[in-house]
């Protein structure tokens, strides 16, 4: 994500293996780094996920507000994703306002749930144009070795499915908390499949020296019936057309696989 | 995008609400060199959207420590003017307008030759005056003109369009209610004659097949855009060539 300097020799290194078919930690091309997840970790969320991919760790935390439903969909509750690339991940992170690749990421996160309808806000209205559940995902990135963009993905689909929301009754106009939960009414399960362009050829979930040496990055999300939901090119590179379909088809593929880290059916 | 409609937006003929066909664009006005202190601009109209594009460049980096050793820092601003939607838009930079301004400066990366200008710095300002959908695409074929103009070496121009669904049918250059309403919205952008992607975005729901589908309508109407492209840089430097003429004529 953020450009650094990788010494000429690596980069060939890489470029080279990837021609060849192999990459710097013997995976194959399209094998993603051993994916972990963890639910439930923050107990004062409403709900929480840690994944992670390789060395990279991201932590989501779901907490849940009564707030005003947008003027033009007053009978939704609102989503809200928002990711913090916290300093104590990467040398290259610094404290401050979101910068561009924080934004772009929580973007990203916001659209493959959002498309896919995975969260059902009809049923998160209280009262129609007045008060709605406010779902905030926070993305909170804790080591940073590349492909944020599917373990935060993973995370938070992880961490919704894993959210309480705690049972109310309506008292003249009041919201009162009552006790109890219900879970959070999640319909689809989005999920990203991240490419790097590297010598002309696609890498999937590429490590943080891919990232620095990629010549371009593609994101697929792909919901729970293989249809694409979101999409996003990213880096500095270009892509052709062949690319394109054969980078849809590795990612159907790939997110049905990862789907089964956080879908027990 | 929602699921409640409040009326048809194509009819059983397949004509859209605004009298378009599937696979027209919408009727697209280009003027380059609209500015006179931009070392390059272009100004363009696609339906509702007015958009101006401007090029400062390439010079000395402000602030210095972000100058590039062995290229040229390309940057990018898109933004939407206050009065540009229905409802008074902030003019602070919102979270949409920060993504858009990065995934428009990586569209450019491939097309500029930035190892040409190592140390300098190339502003790209994009102005929204008026949004009706589509303005990342229609920003990027303004601002592609506004580097040729300022004569910033290209590799090829990038031409940007949108295709995506709406009311199940696949639709070229949708407007914003057709954005709004619809199932699908893919912006793309893309260079003619590389064959190359330069920006490539999707909301929504397409199946396979039909995400290969709108991909072939969106670079469709990019190559018709290319056209109408490269005619708007011809006749600004028609027009200067006459201008040239008439001065010599006078002398």
């Amino acid at each position: 994500m953020t450009s650094s300097i990788v010494a000429r020799i690596k980069q060939k290194r890489i470029a080279q293996l990837v021609s060849l078919g192999k990459r710097l930690d013997e995976r194959g091309l399209t094998d993603y780094r051993e994916a972990q997840v963890e639910v439930g970790v923050i107990e004062k969320a409403e709900g929480s996920a840690r994944t992670r991919l390789g060395k990279t760790e991201v932590l989501v935390g779901i907490k849940i507000e009564i707030g005003e439903p947008f003027s033009d969909v007053p009978d939704k509750g609102v989503l809200t994703v928002n990711a913090e690339l916290t300093p104590s991940a990467s040398p290259t992170f610094e404290p401050g306002p979101p910068r561009e690749d924080s934004i772009e990421l929580a973007r990203i996160v916001d659209r493959g749930i959002r498309e896919s309808e995975a969260i059902d806000l009809e049923k998160l209205c209280i009262e129609s144009g007045k008060k709605v559940f406010v779902v905030f995902v926070d993305v909170y990135v804790l080591n940073y070795d590349g492909n944020l963009i599917d373990a935060s993905a993973l995370a938070a689909l992880a961490a919704l499915l894993n959210t309480k929301v705690f049972n109310y009754e309506v008292k003249e106009g009041e919201v009162q908390i009552k006790p109890g939960y219900k879970s959070l009414p999640i319909h689809n399960y989005p999920i990203a499949v991240t490419f790097a362009k590297i010598n002309d050829k696609l890498v999937v979930d590429p490590e943080l020296e891919e990232e620095q040496v990629m010549e371009a990055r593609l994101t697929m999300t792909f919901e729970k019936d293989e249809k694409i939901c979101a999409l996003q090119k990213g880096g500095e590179g270009y892509f052709k057309i062949p690319q394109i379909l054969e980078a849809a088809e590795i990612a159907r593929k790939k997110a049905a696989e990862l789907r089964k880290l956080v879908v027990k059916k | 995008m929602s699921k409640k409609k409040v009326k048809k937006l194509i009819d059983e003929k397949g004509i859209r609400h605004d009298g378009r066909k599937l696979n027209e664009l919408r009727p697209i006005k280009i003027e380059v060199g609209a500015l006179d202190n931009a070392d390059g601009s272009a100004y363009i109209e696609q339906g509702k959207n007015k958009i101006l594009a401007a090029v400062y460049g390439p010079k000395e980096v402000h602030p210095k420590h972000l100058a590039l050793p062995d290229r040229m820092l390309l940057r990018c601003r898109y933004h939407m003017a206050p009065f540009s939607v229905q409802e008074r838009k902030s003019p602070a930079p919102s979270r949409r307008d920060i993504e858009l301004s990065k995934v428009i400066r990586d569209a450019f990366e491939p097309a500029v030759f930035t190892e040409f200008y190592p140390g300098t710095s190339v502003d790209i300002f994009i102005e929204v005056l008026q949004a009706d959908g589509g303005t990342r695409c229609a920003s990027i074929t303004a601002a592609s003109l506004a580097l040729a103009d300022a004569g910033i070496p290209l590799r090829d121009l990038v031409s940007a369009c949108a295709a995506g669904k709406v009311d199940g049918r696949l639709v070229l250059d949708l407007n914003d209610v057709e954005d709004k309403e619809g199932e699908a919205d893919l912006p793309l952008a893309y260079m003619s004659n590389l064959n190359a992607i330069t920006l490539l975005q999707m909301d929504g729901m397409l199946t396979g097949k039909e995400f290969e589908q709108v991909i072939d309508l969106a670079m469709g109407g990019c190559k018709q855009i290319y056209q109408l492209q490269k005619e708007a840089l011809k006749g600004k430097y028609v027009e200067v060539e006459e201008a040239i003429e008439e001065e010599a004529k006078e002398e």
